[in-house]
């Protein structure tokens, strides 16, 4: 008898600790679906991924096939976008260049969360002088300015849209590292991270198992914003002519191009132009919605 | 006899070298820990019990924490010779710790069931699979009601007692034959305090380990130890089995403590109380550390230090008041009277 309202008992807690759990979900989607401006930013980057995997059955031309008769042409409803210099369609370069973009964003975001996150653990778990040595180093590169290393960088390494991608991860690397720095540095003192030292757990496995989990929200968000800056600056080095090179549909390079028609044909520099800022645009509000979702200590 | 002796520390000093000076957390510190015993360490804040927990382990923060002399015999080892890997070996393994605040010391997002098998596979050969049976074993032994479903919760869906019991099933996991328990109740209410209690000694008789019960709860000391080492500023005053500690507590410090408990069948206005504070462990007085609190305090006491006497075969006491030199400074007294 009162073992089976023991069992009830039982059930019942452990169906509302699951209710428990799906409400801390469903927080957080209601604290990210609160914020307008982070559901824009999410639905904006949603279109560019879609975009982005749907390019070769949307563009209504080849994005490299040379037209020169149509050349120059402005918006119409054969070219939505108009045709540049060479006569190629614009809206089939830009769906196709978004590829690029992305790509060079992510990858780039991810070569510097991963350097990021190795130095940032190293330097924040074993503190002293490796601390010293690893912050002052990273010191240094944040002296720079982002865009300033990334010249030097492709200056050393050759223009190519793969040295974008480096050079611009390397200027993440800083960032990431003196987040991850400061979070470690929180987390190495709590009380668990004593209790798996108790039962003889080694650093890599402290560090990597149990600190690394639990400082993954500053750096999604981190990661985030860090998207749209690093879009932006591999745009702006392929706009400067050290990325992609010319036939490539990069929209830092469509734009490139597009300068010397400015007057005559100015939809050729406006449609990348508002494509990259879109989509930056979107990073941002998506990456500061996701700060206030994840991180309640922002929150006001 | 010597056979059933677990853990031997041998005048053990912890001491913390910072620029204000060094203080010297533990100062000389004799135990013996036998199999299936359970020794209780008890004394007030800062008076060195922790630091004498966290020594066994060699977990010290090294700077600015050294253990500059003495030793700790595990089996005749002495674990404060050993390399780091060595020691790594140990813990965990032969010398387990459960925490104070159960709230705080399991990971918040790992499934708990998998701290338990992660534990395990430090120390044993288990796949993921086999570890993780162990596991859910361990949660069962632990008395936590559907442990398959337990065990694939993470910390938060759990209430504090659950969580010391996964708290206890991790240090169990391999069963050590070393528990330090370093006040595992006291962040626990009363009710769910007596279970963990009768649990640890439940696992006690099962797997036949021994335990350090570090606590300043008497009450707790009391239903869990054979033997009691009371600590003040750094040092072992007194020692002896429990039934004794409470007949005839022997260190003035001791019977203080004992005096300050409230008393069921007496009616009491006030508790009594140890008048004074604890000496900083930066500057320790020359003579008896408990001089300044002590009301029987002679000149003897404040020039030199006392050494452990043994009263009678079992008790150990350090004070002066035992010892001869007492009764001839009393006689020297009279005298001058």
């Amino acid at each position: 008898m009162t073992k089976s309202i023991a069992i009830e008992e039982a059930t019942e807690l452990v169906s509302i600790r699951r209710k428990l759990r799906k409400e801390k979900r469903q927080l957080f989607f209601r604290t990210i679906g609160q914020n307008k401006a982070a559901v824009v930013g999410g639905f904006i980057i949603l279109f560019y991924l879609s975009l982005t995997i749907l390019a070769p059955v949307l563009a209504p031309f080849d994005p490299f096939e040379i037209e020169l008769e149509d050349k120059l042409q402005g918006p119409s409803t054969e070219h939505w976008m108009g045709t540049d210099d060479k006569g190629r369609d614009i809206l089939s370069r830009i769906l196709y260049g978004s590829r690029l973009s992305l790509a060079v964003g992510f990858s780039s975001v991810l070569f510097g969360a991963f350097f990021g996150i190795l130095l940032g653990l190293i330097a924040g778990y074993y503190g002293k002088w490796v601390d010293t040595i690893i912050s002052r180093s990273l010191d240094v590169m944040l002296a720079f300015p982002g865009i300033l290393l990334a010249l030097a960088i492709i200056s050393a390494l050759g223009p190519s849209l793969i040295n974008v991608t480096i050079a611009v991860g390397v200027f993440s690397i800083p960032l990431f590292a003196r987040i991850v720095r400061g979070s470690t540095m929180e987390v190495k003192n709590l009380e668990y991270i004593d209790a798996i030292r108790t039962l003889g757990a080694n650093d890599f496995i402290i560090i990597f198992r149990h600190i690394f989990p639990n400082i993954l929200s500053p750096i999604i968000v981190q990661g985030s914003l860090r998207l749209a800056t690093a879009i932006l600056s591999a745009a702006g080095l392929s706009f400067l002519g050290l990325g992609a090179q010319p036939p490539s549909p990069e929209w830092g390079a469509m734009l490139s191009s597009g300068r010397d028609f400015l007057f005559t044909a100015p939809y050729m520099a406006i449609f990348p132009g508002i494509m990259i800022s879109v989509l930056v645009l979107g990073f941002n509000l998506f990456g500061d919605g996701l700060r206030d979702a994840l991180d309640p200590r922002m929150k006001k | 006899m010597k056979e059933d002796i677990l853990l031997e520390v041998k005048n053990l000093k912890t001491h913390f070298i910072t620029s204000k000076g060094t203080a010297k957390a533990v100062d000389g510190l004799d135990f013996v820990l036998k199999k299936g015993e359970t020794l209780g360490i008890v004394g007030e804040s800062g008076c060195g019990k922790s630091i004498t927990s966290l020594s066994i382990l060699r977990l010290i923060p090294s700077p600015p924490g050294k253990i500059v002399d003495g030793q700790i015999l595990l089996h005749g080892k002495d674990l404060v010779e050993m390399s780091d890997q060595e020691i790594r070996k140990i813990r965990g393994n032969q010398i387990s710790m459960i925490f104070q605040e159960p709230m705080t010391s399991l990971n918040p997002v790992i499934p708990v069931g998998e701290q338990i098998a992660e534990a395990l596979r430090l120390h044993q050969k288990l796949s993921r699979k086999q570890a993780w049976e162990k596991a859910v074993e361990m949660i069962r032994l632990v008395g936590i009601p559907a442990p398959e479903k337990r065990a694939k919760q993470e910390p938060y869906q759990l209430s504090g007692g659950m969580r010391q019991r996964v708290m206890i099933a991790m240090a169990l996991a391999c069963t050590p034959e070393v528990l330090i328990a370093d006040e595992p109740t006291t962040a626990l209410d009363v009710t769910i305090q007596a279970q963990i209690l009768e649990l640890m000694k439940d696992l006690q008789r099962k797997i036949g380990m021994g335990i350090i019960f570090i606590t300043h709860d008497l009450g707790v000391v009391a239903e869990m130890c054979d033997k009691v080492a009371v600590m003040y500023a750094g040092q072992i005053v007194e020692y002896q089995t429990t039934a004794n500690l409470f007949k005839t507590p022997l260190h003035p410090y001791t019977q203080g403590l004992i005096g300050s408990l409230p008393k069921l069948y007496e009616d009491q206005e006030e508790l009594q109380i140890i008048e004074g504070t604890v000496p900083s462990p930066y500057d320790y007085p020359t003579g008896c550390r408990f001089a300044d609190r002590c009301p029987f305090v002679q000149d003897l006491c404040r020039n030199q230090q006392p050494e452990i006497i043994h009263v009678e075969d079992s008790q150990q006491v350090r004070c002066w008041k035992y010892t001869d030199q007492w009764k001839e400074e009393l006689v020297k007294e009279e005298v001058i009277l």
